[in-house]
């Protein structure tokens, strides 16, 4: 990101830095190499979409950014906080504050209201139970849940259980939102729901990084990154759908409040690195970059 | 976090499971309750068999005056010079392991009360006889000195005699008339049942040795001395062994018998049973250990199981709180305390289950039961042990997992 021009805004540190990212697992007597050496800057506020087949390594490298995994070899900084080497507890704690997660299939506490669900990281962070109880309910009322904090996960619908589990990794006010596959396990009208509140978060000013193997998914965002055997074959960046829902939100109380004070998205449909912009985006043949950025 | 926070985080994780929460603990309370059952009737059966023993009289010697010589003719038991009542003090006075001898006669005679009569065993003898085979009253009271020093005329009788001469009327202060001697009951003894030889040890009247040898035996003044055995107890703890050859050598020098002539008496103890004794309390000890050692075995893997699996089963969900972040002693915290928990209120239910159906075994079956502290610490230990370990063990271990490997776990 380095060598692109950002016009509007002073250039900030990016939210992620990583450089020379590798992962390799041993299965039996195999050596799979999940990522060979993956670099990558990501912008605070940008909206990004890892794409490719499974095995690609996209996951490895979304859990290796969320502080879940660990890269065999490589650097990783996190809001200029370097990661690697860190202690278990310390990545703990990087998780609890700055990173919100959202998984596939929701991985929500069953039996448990939606409200405790979303108190779950500030349970962690040592928030008092008052005003957890007062940030969950904002949060639940953020993605359009205000009524619904007392139902447990299997009273709710799959993607007001995905609503849940978003307000979850927001409650804590996070810099960075990671969503590994978040619609994989919802149809395609509430896939949409689902990419409308991200992109809504990402309007007041989260980063959003999500993995998806579905290019319409994957459309929604402003930068994606396309996986090819543990290498990023593909980095561009697109209109993303942000414009396009805009009027839809601002006449949906619920999605458009707490929209303040955020910082604008700077250059959010230029192209990254050589690659010339293209609306063609979903197609995977269309790559130009092999390996990494810059 | 503060501290009671792993407190209310394992609590409300067990509140949110309730069944799963219940089921764990039902784990704990069956192995708690059929561990403090099983010991409790088992050691019931112990001691109920070591009571048996004990009224057999395991510890009780009869010293009978041995046969004679007479022409080449070997005569039977009690033909000798015979044993009398300094025998048996002298016995109960120089032999350290001799707790009471008891002398005592006997005879076969009609008694009489109104108009019913009934052909019983007269037995003369003290009140160490009845200590001897301790044989408690049922009612009224034992002898006293007067009664033994001035040959009075009373009797103790059996419950088998009460009730063939007084049916359901009260015995005590009747006068029943033995060999025409009128003589006042004042006590009745408690029943005892058939001996081992299926005799009915209740069908006797037992009077003092002074108003036997006085008033009912009769015969000649050298006769008169005579008694027909020594009942003789020995200390709990001594060797039977020891009291009989301390006795036998007192009685050898009393009666002078000359080294290597024939004993003019002949000790009769009930070794056999002794050993029988020991042998089966010995086997009921190794039976109750097994029993109550398969019991907690069963108990514990029961335990282990539902608690190996309730915990890895929760992986996934230790992977997401580490995720939300938690760290390795949020997770041993909460999971400690949800396991100790569940322990502690299982092993409590248990051991109230426990005794329940050890009163329950013991007054619907009818058999006798004994419950210990020492079983229900033992089963409520090992529970919570095995609870506690195998609560906490896959926890710990998914604790050090990375959050990924937790959240992937299958």
């Amino acid at each position: 990101m380095t060598d692109s021009p950002i016009p509007t805004v002073r250039p900030a540190a990016p939210l992620i830095e990583a450089r020379n990212l590798v992962k390799t697992y041993t299965m039996g007597d195999q050596t799979v190499h999940a990522l060979r050496g993956v670099s990558l800057d990501i912008a605070e506020g940008d909206f990004v979409a890892i794409m490719g087949a499974s095995g690609s390594g996209k996951s490895t490298l979304m859990n290796i950014l969320g502080c879940l995994d660990l890269p065999t070899s490589g650097e990783y900084r996190l809001a200029g906080e370097e990661v690697e080497g860190l202690a278990p507890d310390a990545l703990a704690s990087i998780r609890n504050r700055r990173i919100g997660f959202v998984f596939q299939q929701f991985n929500l506490l069953p039996r448990t209201s939606a409200l405790e669900n979303v108190e779950l990281p500030m349970v962690y962070a040592g928030v008092k139970a008052a005003q957890r109880r007062e940030k969950a309910q904002a949060a639940l009322q953020r993605v359009g849940l205000g009524e619904r904090g007392g139902h447990t996960p299997s009273e709710l619908s799959g993607g007001q259980q995905q609503r849940v589990a978003i307000a979850r990794a927001l409650v804590n006010d996070p810099a960075l939102i990671l969503a590994d596959e978040p619609t994989g396990a919802l149809d395609s009208k509430t896939s949409e729901d689902i990419m409308t509140l991200l992109t809504e978060l990402n309007r007041q000013g989260m980063t959003v990084v999500i993995v998806t193997h579905e290019t319409d998914i994957a459309a929604w965002a402003r930068r994606k990154l396309v996986f090819r055997d543990g290498e990023i074959v593909e980095d561009r960046r697109q209109a993303g759908h942000g414009g396009r829902i805009a009027g839809k939100l601002e006449s949906d109380p619920n999605l458009s409040q707490g929209n303040g004070g955020r910082i604008p998205i700077p250059d959010g449909e230029r192209p990254v690195g050589s690659q010339t912009s293209t609306e063609s985006g979903s197609d995977p043949d269309s790559r130009s970059v092999h390996g990494a950025v810059p | 976090m503060n501290f009671f926070a792993p407190f209310r985080i394992a609590l409300r994780a067990l509140a949110a499971n309730t069944l799963r929460s219940i089921l764990t603990m039902l784990g704990i309370i069956i192995g708690v309750a059929a561990v403090i059952t099983m010991i409790a009737v088992g050691s019931g059966a112990t001691k109920r068999v070591q009571e048996q023993m004990k009224g057999l009289g395991s510890n009780i010697m009869l010293v009978i005056p041995g046969g004679i010589t007479a022409g080449g003719v070997r005569l039977g038991a009690q033909t000798g010079q015979g044993l009398t009542e300094e025998d048996a003090l002298a016995i109960a006075r120089e032999v350290p392991e001799v707790q009471v001898a008891a002398p005592s006669s006997r005879t076969g005679a009609q008694v009489v009360a109104g108009n019913t009569n009934w052909s019983t065993s007269i037995f003369g003898t003290t009140n160490d006889y009845l200590e001897a085979r301790e044989w408690p009253l049922e009612g009224g009271r034992a002898f006293d000195a007067a009664d033994i020093q001035g040959s009075a005329k009373v009797a103790i009788i059996g419950q088998t005699v009460a009730r063939e001469l007084f049916g359901d009327a009260d015995p005590l202060d009747q006068v029943i008339r033995v060999k025409k001697i009128p003589v006042t009951v004042i006590g009745i003894l408690s029943k005892k049942g058939q001996n081992s030889m299926g005799q009915d040890q209740d069908d006797v009247v037992i009077v003092p040795i002074s108003t036997y040898r006085n008033r009912i035996q009769g015969g000649t003044a050298g006769k008169l001395k005579r008694i027909g055995s020594i009942s003789v107890k020995v200390r709990e703890g001594q060797s039977m062994k020891v009291a009989e050859e301390n006795i036998k050598e007192l009685l050898r020098q009393r009666f002078k018998v000359q080294p290597g002539a024939e004993d003019p008496f002949a000790i009769r103890n009930l070794t056999e049973i002794l050993q029988a004794q020991e042998a089966s309390s010995r086997i009921m000890t190794l039976l109750l250990a097994a029993v109550a050692g398969i019991s907690l075995i069963i108990g514990g893997i029961g335990i282990m199981n539902i608690m190996l699996v309730s915990v890895t089963e929760r992986t996934r969900e230790i992977g997401l709180r580490m995720a939300v972040g938690a760290r390795g002693r949020d997770i041993l915290a909460q999971f400690l305390i949800e396991a100790v928990t569940l322990s502690l209120i299982g092993g409590a239910i248990g051991v109230v289950l426990g005794a329940i159906a050890t009163w329950s075994v013991g007054y619907f079956a009818g058999w006798q039961v004994s419950m210990s502290l020492g079983s229900i610490l033992l089963a409520a230990g090992f529970s919570a042990f095995v609870g506690v370990f195998f609560g906490f063990y896959p926890a710990h271990r998914a604790s050090k997992l990375l959050p990924i490997q937790a959240l992937r776990y299958e």
